[in-house]
Formats: structure tokens, C-alpha cells, sequence
């Protein structure tokens, strides 16, 4: 079996947990930036952060001969500080260009408020500005399904993005069909206490649709499994789907929505 | 909120399992949550903290897994959420709690 984790903070995982998902069949992993438990307290604190994901982070998967691949932002938990978000977002073009980021990404939305919403805007502007494939975070439990509207909404903005090039991640059942029925693609992330479990997951797939559908495990330094998705095949082989299926759904998705970034390229 | 007919996903594609087989996957840990569900609200009831709003709406959300009508974990995520469309002027932290009360977010 093969498959791509498209979104792990790795990291906060250790090497055992690459030498698992290389060993269960992982091809690449994607790294979306990310909260890191706690307040950053200045911009600089961003740019190490963003070395450690274009620098570090790729060199550490590599010798597990592991791809990896990054999404650059400032993650939605700490975008209630405008000023701060400014700086981080005027950082972010001196990385685009390194080889291993794909775009903008996990921009959304956590509590729905005024300030994180003019925050994404800027990002997506900046993400229209440099062309970049966009990843968006959905706020979680009772925020999700508003949080869900006020993004779609804002990214439906006449002309501001394509939606073939924007990913819309957590999806549960109650916001897949929103994001599915206005051309994004949806993420499902597989949590051992919240977002997904991996029935659910396949649920969805058999309801919702499969085309443009990814799953993750979205591992962090929270509960969290690495392993989720290769986890996610094996429920998906007992309800009696064929391995094509399986390797269409986290392989070959994963890959035609990522391979609009031509920086994205399996095999080291 | 319009509802562009555009994009539409391909057909669902049901599970190619037997309908026997299906209970046969998921019955057991199922059981085990939905005991776990009812341990859980007796405990918080013993414990007299069967008010807080998160426990109340658990109760109410267990209603629809017997009302016969389908997409039950939709609507059961649909009862939990916040029901309003106007962004807040400020945060109340970082966490969600897991369900939806007027009274905490009332800046709406």
C-alpha cells in the first residue's frame, strides 16, 4: 500500500513515528504551520519556525527517505494580535520560494472572530498575489459549521480564488457537502477524540463523494495518531473497498490536488 | 446562503460489504461507546454536574440516535453547533468547548 500524509506537524513527532509511516507505506508527508501550544511573542519567533519547516524538517525526513513538503502562515490561534499578524505575513514571501513549500496554508478561522477573519483575507490575498495553493484550517466542534460558512463565503468572493486550488481540511459530516458542493477540496482528519474516526471517514466517502476528498491524520503534539490514515485503509479493505479504491483515495487524490504546486515531486 | 449545482461530487458509492457484514465490523465497539455514553451521564448526574451545558446537550443530542431518520451524525453535529453567522467582536480563548451556548458567546 501507498499513501501521502498531506497534513502532519512533524515537528513535534518524534523519528519512530517517521520510520512507522515509512514503513506502513507513506510517500510524502505535507506539513501545514501550525500553533505551537503557546503564544509565539514576536515575528522572529515565526522565522525560526519557518527555517525549521523549509530547512530542518526536510532534512530530518529525508533520512528516513521521506519527501517533505511545508505551508507557510500565521496559524488562526494567533491571528487575534493584528499587528503581530502583519509582520508574520510581510515574512512569508522571502520563503516562498524554497523548494519544499507549496503555498498558504493552515489559514482559516478558531473562534470566528472579527480579527481572525481579516487575517485570512490578508493570506489569501498574499496567496493570490504569489499564485500559491491555499490549505484552510475549519475551527473545531461548536465553531466548525459557522466557522465552515464564514470561510466558504469568504473565499467565494467573486474571483478571488479558484476552488480547484484551495483545500478546505476537517470537514465533518455536517460541512463536507458545503465545501464538496462549491468545487474546494475536502480534508477529513482522523482523531482518536474529535474530527474523525476512520468509519466516519468512510462513511463520508461512500456518501459524500470520493473525487475530491484527502485524509490526514494531522498529527501534532496533541492526541493524535500518525498512523490514522494507513489505518483508514484497513477499515476501508474490510467493508469490502478494492485496493484501487484505497490507493485512489490517499494516494492518487492527494497527488493530483498537490501536483498544481510543480515544487511538488515524489521520490528523493 | 445559495447552493451552486456546480462541482457536484461523483455518486455515492455504498460499502460493497453485506449489510451482515457491516453489523458484524462495527457492533462491538459500538456497543461499548453507547455504554460509555450512559456511564458518563450517570456519573455527571451523581456528581450533581448534570446542568453543565455541555452534558445537557448531550442529552439532548441522544435524542436523535432513536428518532428513526437518517444522517444522524450530521444533525447531532448540527445540534452541538453554534447556530449564528455573524463573525464575534472578540474571543472568549482559544478552546471550543464541544457545545454551543448563548449565554457565553452572547456578543453575537
Amino acid at each position: 500500500m501507498r499513501y501521502i500524509e498531506p497534513h502532519g506537524h512533524m515537528v513535534s513527532r518524534t523519528t519512530d513515528d517517521y520510520q512507522a509511516m515509512v514503513t506502513a507505506g507513506c510517500q510524502a508527508v505535507c506539513e501545514p504551520a501550525f500553533w505551537a501550544g503557546f503564544d509565539r511573542s514576536s515575528a522572529d519567533g515565526f522565522r525560526d519556525y519557518f527555517r525549521q519547516l523549509t530547512e530542518h524538517e526536510p532534512a530530518r525526513a529525508a533520512k528516513f527517505l521521506l519527501p517533505h513538503f511545508s505551508w507557510l502562515c500565521i496559524n488562526p490561534k494567533e491571528a487575534e494580535d493584528l499587528a503581530l499578524a502583519a509582520d508574520v505575513l510581510a515574512m512569508i514571501p522571502e520563503f516562498l520560494a524554497k523548494p519544499n513549500v507549496l503555498g498558504i496554508g493552515e489559514i482559516g478561522l478558531n473562534r470566528n472572530t472579527r480579527n481572525e477573519l481579516k487575517v485570512l483575507e490578508q493570506h489569501v490575498d498574499l496567496a493570490v498575489k504569489h499564485d500559491q495553493l491555499i490549505l484552510v484550517h475549519t475551527p473545531h466542534l461548536e465553531d466548525k459549521l459557522k466557522g465552515t460558512r464564514l470561510i466558504v463565503d469568504l473565499l467565494r468572493a467573486p474571483a478571488r480564488v479558484k476552488p480547484g486550488r484551495v483545500i478546505i481540511d476537517h470537514v465533518e459530516e455536517h460541512t463536507v457537502q458545503l465545501v464538496l458542493d462549491r468545487g474546494f477540496w475536502a480534508g477529513i482528519t482522523l482523531y482518536p477524540d474529535s474530527k474523525s474516526s476512520p468509519p466516519r471517514a468512510v462513511d463520508m466517502l461512500e456518501t459524500s463523494g470520493h473525487d475530491r476528498i484527502w485524509l490526514n491524520s494531522a498529527c501534532d503534539w496533541g492526541v493524535s495518531d500518525p498512523l490514522a490514515v494507513p489505518k483508514t485503509a484497513f477499515e476501508m479493505r474490510r467493508r469490502g473497498h478494492s485496493a484501487e479504491f484505497v490507493d485512489q483515495v490517499l494516494f492518487q487524490n492527494p497527488v493530483r490536488f498537490l501536483s498544481q504546486c510543480p515544487k511538488f515531486r515524489l521520490g528523493v | 446562503m445559495p447552493k451552486p449545482r456546480a462541482h457536484r461530487s461523483p455518486a455515492a458509492l455504498p460499502s460493497p460489504a453485506s449489510s451482515a457484514a457491516l453489523v458484524d465490523i462495527g457492533f462491538i465497539p459500538v456497543r461499548a461507546k453507547l455504554i460509555e455514553v450512559a456511564a458518563y451521564l450517570a456519573r455527571v448526574e451523581r456528581l450533581g454536574a448534570a446542568g453543565d451545558v455541555r452534558c445537557a446537550a448531550l442529552r439532548a443530542a441522544a435524542r436523535v440516535l432513536v428518532d428513526g431518520k437518517p444522517a444522524r451524525a450530521r444533525r447531532i453535529l448540527e445540534r452541538l453547533s453554534d447556530p449564528t453567522t455573524r463573525p464575534d467582536t472578540v474571543s472568549t480563548g482559544k478552546a471550543a468547548l464541544g457545545a454551543w451556548q448563548k449565554s457565553a458567546r452572547g456578543k453575537k
